[in-house]
């Protein structure tokens, strides 16, 4: 065999041999292609798809807390939480100081930041920046981080609002006070819409809305953001000038139940709440129950009225000042004497009140006190309101019978308070308290004839004159009704010598009560303890603003210079 | 069209200006404009493979034009001066891999670049030319086919390079060049006897490659047995391709309308996946155009190869054209899932220097293999 034949055959078969394997790597490659292409081509786009369609929630605007002027109360603001990708930015490093300098972060936080999520795709680096801030920031085009738009609550009116409003979390659901209770009011349906997303889950663009996102009803509340600033003004600088631990206010309409202001002290900022303390979050005013003193005596008059055995002008024998029941010592401030009814309240005699409670059937004085309110929630719809305690009259000692006269051994709220003098106000007829603004006349329950409520306003008003406890609470121009409150509070088991719960109750006009408002002050320490010394003058100072804020007829003229003169002799002390 | 090939027995006074010039520039025109058409196509294609960069297709664009005169220049070298040139291109080959394993610059986790001041090169990229050529050289004097002894330093010719390129790691590329070592040596004559002897080698050898292959080649290999191990990690890319390809369909969703591709879903889609790109944005269609183009080109340089004169000629041209067609069959079928994914560009159209300049220089070695045939009387 000569070598060009070995050399032509080895090449016939050599070519075969190279367009056999060209056409087998041809045909399979083809193959391929049309197997993905057109046999798989179906699962294969719908594969693409779910790779980059997206279905996203469009955050829903919350609605609008309003004062009932229409004073926005809170409002929900867009801000921009910063996110980055680990995955992403790992791969641009050189970046990260840039991106720390933006956020006002060192290098090495963010740098540890990378490290211990290396193996997420989503770390917050910055919440709820404002909008321009987070586009600045998206500006600088570093790769992996990317923003998010979520709605913030804003509450205008800071800490003066703070407890009645309550606030949301970070997912805009309502935690406490009117944000909780109206939450399903106030809160927004999201939306839904699909996007194409990117291979780093990068928002790209909108396909198609599937549903428009619903916002959230405003809500009008019964708050008056004038009131409101000029009760938690008062409060504030009476808890600080009496070196007291604590403070709770509250106005309300005499008409209609419905709560103008409500404020405590101490209270907190709620548009940063980094610093949590339930101890601030408290809303004192409803959660918080002490046993209310002689501020309870009026409604123990009032069992006396309704009872028939006993007229104002009734005397009761109150020397010397003090006597035993049951083991106890009930002591006045001084020996009154005899003196009747009205000057029991005037004086606040606890020995007046309580020799005619045990005079009375038991049932009769808890059922009096039962139809005020006492020992039961309101029906305010406050989130975390107390009941109070109320003993069951079955279970009464003569002593218990005859503290309960003065205001101890029950425990109330200041709203429960508020909503009780309140009856007194309107004639008898009680509305409950709400914190909503009303458009109609609410429809209200008659407690007591209105002959008896406007007997005890009348006696009531002897209170706030130069004679009674409560003088410091007049009010120039107008006639006021009301009554104060000194209780020593129980801890450790007995009653504390040195620490009082300072109270005052009240009413103005006292001839037609257009305004109802409770003053609480909790552990005075700079000397002066008694509700008509430390709570009387806030009472005074509130309602002088409010009635003129509301334009309320002044119903005492006569008395218009004069009072006026006295109020601020009060203030000088 | 591939055998309209004009024929240097003609008198030059039948050719037109175009042709003339042509035979000047040493250049075969049907195989210029397949590769123009190809590398020009590329561009276009990068162009929806890259967030429609235009700097990336700028700097392409920069490489294909200094390509193409490494192009013009290597068709003007006669193809004995190459053969004279042979081994001492071979052994500069072999000198800067040894430099380059010894201080090159370390990218992606391989030591694969050498810097020269002023510009980064892959010196495996030399040895895709430099060892068919070698392969030629040592072949080109010897009786045809080799006899045993031969076969010792051929294979040495082949191996030695192939395991300092596959050290680097580089296992793309080294699986290149000894697919171009191979077919060299396949078009010597090779006996069929000893090529199944070596087939029979190789599988026996396979056990013990795999031992020293590096944890990620384990891993390619097995994510290409079953890509849905694990999705998100190494399966991620072929699955991803897949996807690209597949939803194309028929006629594709359009010029830079991919939306695996565009999106970032398709990694590394300028470089090695770009094929993926076309087949989504072009659909079958596209994908079937861009391999007749292949097939044209590799047609057109295996007619180059049988009409060579010389053994030399003939081995080079041969060897070139079948890693060529290695290379495009190793990188399309890795992406469309029927080879495991090695790394291996889509010869003309990935993005990417180097092995540009390889494949355009290769080219201009068949254009100087067919144009300077002697003027032999028929």
């Amino acid at each position: 065999m000569s070598r060009s034949d070995d050399g032509n055959t080895s090449w016939r078969w050599r070519s075969t041999a190279v367009l056999g394997v060209f056409t087998l790597a041809a045909a399979a490659l083809l193959g391929r292609v049309v197997y993905l292409q057109v046999f798989d081509n179906q699962f294969l786009q719908d594969q693409g798809k779910e790779r980059h369609l997206r279905v996203v929630q469009i955050p829903a605007h919350r609605g609008m807390i309003l004062d009932r002027n229409g004073q926005p109360l809170a409002v929900s603001t867009p801000v921009d939480s910063i996110w980055m990708n680990p995955q992403v930015i790992s791969a641009a490093l050189g970046r990260v100081p840039q991106l720390a300098h933006a956020l006002g972060l060192h290098t090495r936080d963010i740098m540890t930041l990378l490290r211990e999520n290396h193996a997420r795709q989503f770390v917050y680096l910055a919440r709820d920046l404002d909008p321009y801030a987070a586009q600045r920031l998206l500006a600088l085009r570093i790769p992996g981080v990317y923003t998010q738009r979520q709605y913030r609550r804003y509450y205008p009116a800071g800490e003066v609002t703070a407890h009645v409003l309550g606030f949301t979390n970070v997912d805009d659901v309502g935690q406490e006070g009117l944000e909780l209770a109206y939450n399903d009011w106030l809160r927004g349906i999201p939306g839904a819409e699909r996007v194409i997303v990117d291979g780093y889950g990068r928002f790209m663009q909108d396909v198609e809305s599937l549903r428009a996102p619903r916002p959230g009803k405003n809500l009008v509340t019964s708050i008056d953001l004038r009131v409101q600033y000029l009760a938690y003004r008062a409060l504030k600088q009476a808890v600080l000038e009496q070196g007291a631990q604590s403070g709770s206010i509250i106005v309300m309409d005499a008409r209609t139940g419905e709560v103008l202001a409500m404020a405590n002290q101490p209270s907190f900022n709620p548009n940063n709440r980094r610093d949590y303390s339930a101890n601030l979050y408290r809303n004192r005013a409803v959660t918080d129950q002490f046993e209310p003193g002689s501020s309870l005596k009026p409604f123990t008059i009032m069992a006396a009225l309704l009872s028939g055995r006993y007229t104002p002008d009734t005397v009761i024998d109150t020397a010397p000042g003090f006597y035993e029941v049951g083991g106890y010592t009930i002591r006045d401030d001084s020996d009154y004497g005899a003196i009747n009814l009205t000057t029991i309240l005037e004086k606040s005699s606890n020995v007046g009140a309580s020799k005619i409670a045990l005079s009375l059937q038991p049932q009769l004085l808890y059922q009096t006190l039962t139809n005020f309110g006492f020992g039961r929630v309101s029906d305010s719809g406050f989130p975390g309101e107390v009941a109070g305690s109320l003993p069951a009259y079955q279970s009464w000692s003569e002593a218990r019978q005859a503290t309960i006269a003065y205001g101890y051994g029950v425990a109330v709220t200041a709203l429960q308070l508020a909503d009780a003098y309140d009856i007194i106000a309107d004639n008898g007829m009680h509305y409950p308290p709400t914190f909503v603004h009303l458009d109609a006349p609410p429809v209200g329950r008659r407690v007591v004839p209105a002959r008896y409520a406007v007997t005890l306003r009348d006696m009531l008003e002897t209170v706030v004159s130069d004679q009674g406890t409560g003088e410091l609470a007049s009010v120039a121009g107008y006639h006021v009704a009301g009554k104060t409150g000194t209780a020593h509070i129980a801890e450790n088991g007995g009653y504390s010598a040195n620490s009082y719960m300072s109270v005052f109750c009240g009413m103005a006009p006292a001839t037609d009560p257009r305004l109802v408002t409770v003053v609480v002050i909790k552990r005075p320490s700079r000397g002066q303890y008694y509700g008509g010394l430390v709570s009387a003058p806030v009472f005074a100072r509130v309602m002088t603003g409010a009635l003129r804020l509301l334009d309320v007829p002044p119903d005492d003229l006569a008395n218009l210079t004069t009072t006026a003169y006295v109020v601020n002799l009060g203030h000088a002390s | 069209m591939i055998f309209n090939d004009f024929s240097p027995t003609s008198s030059t006074g039948d050719l037109t200006f175009d042709e003339r010039l042509l035979r000047r520039l040493n250049l075969d025109g049907p195989l210029l404009v397949a590769v123009m058409a190809l590398a020009i196509a590329g561009l276009a294609i990068l162009y929806g493979a890259s967030n429609e960069d235009s700097s990336m297709v700028y700097r392409q664009a920069i490489r294909l034009g200094l390509s193409f005169s490494v192009l013009l220049v290597v068709a003007q070298i006669s193809p004995q001066f190459l053969r004279l040139w042979s081994p001492w291109l071979f052994v500069l080959g072999l000198v800067l891999l040894l430099f380059t394993l010894h201080s090159g610059h370390i990218g992606r986790g391989a030591q694969r670049w050498l810097s020269l001041g002023f510009v980064r090169f892959q010196p495996s990229e030399i040895m895709k030319i430099a060892v068919p050529m070698m392969v030629a050289w040592y072949l080109h004097d010897k009786p045809l086919p080799p006899n045993w002894k031969q076969l010792f330093p051929l294979a040495a010719i082949v191996v030695i390079p192939v395991v300092l390129v596959a050290i680097q790691p580089d296992l793309g590329t080294a699986l290149l060049i000894a697919s171009a070592g191979a077919f060299g040596a396949f078009f010597s004559g090779l006996r069929w006897r000893v090529i199944i002897m070596l087939l029979v080698l190789l599988a026996i050898a396979t056990p013990i490659l795999w031992h020293f292959m590096h944890i990620y080649q384990r891993e390619r290999v097995l994510t290409f047995l079953n890509p849905q191990r694990d999705p998100l990690g190494a399966g991620y890319h072929i699955i991803q391709s897949e996807i690209a390809i597949g939803s194309g369909g028929m006629f594709g969703k359009g010029w830079l309308h991919g939306s695996q591709s565009q999106l970032d879903f398709l990694p590394e889609s300028p470089t090695d996946f770009i094929f993926a790109v076309l087949g989504e944005q072009f659909g079958l269609i596209g994908a079937l155009v861009l391999l007749a183009l292949y097939g044209y080109i590799i047609a057109r340089s295996l007619y180059i190869a049988l009409r060579a004169q010389d053994t030399f000629s003939r081995l080079l041209a041969g060897s070139l054209t079948m890693a060529f067609f290695t290379y495009v069959f190793i990188n399309s079928g890795m992406v469309s899932g029927i080879l495991p994914v090695v790394g291996v560009p889509l010869p003309l159209v990935s993005y990417g220097g180097t092995s540009m300049v390889t494949l355009m220089a290769g080219f201009g070695i068949l254009m100087s293999i067919h144009s300077h045939r002697k003027l032999i009387a028929s």
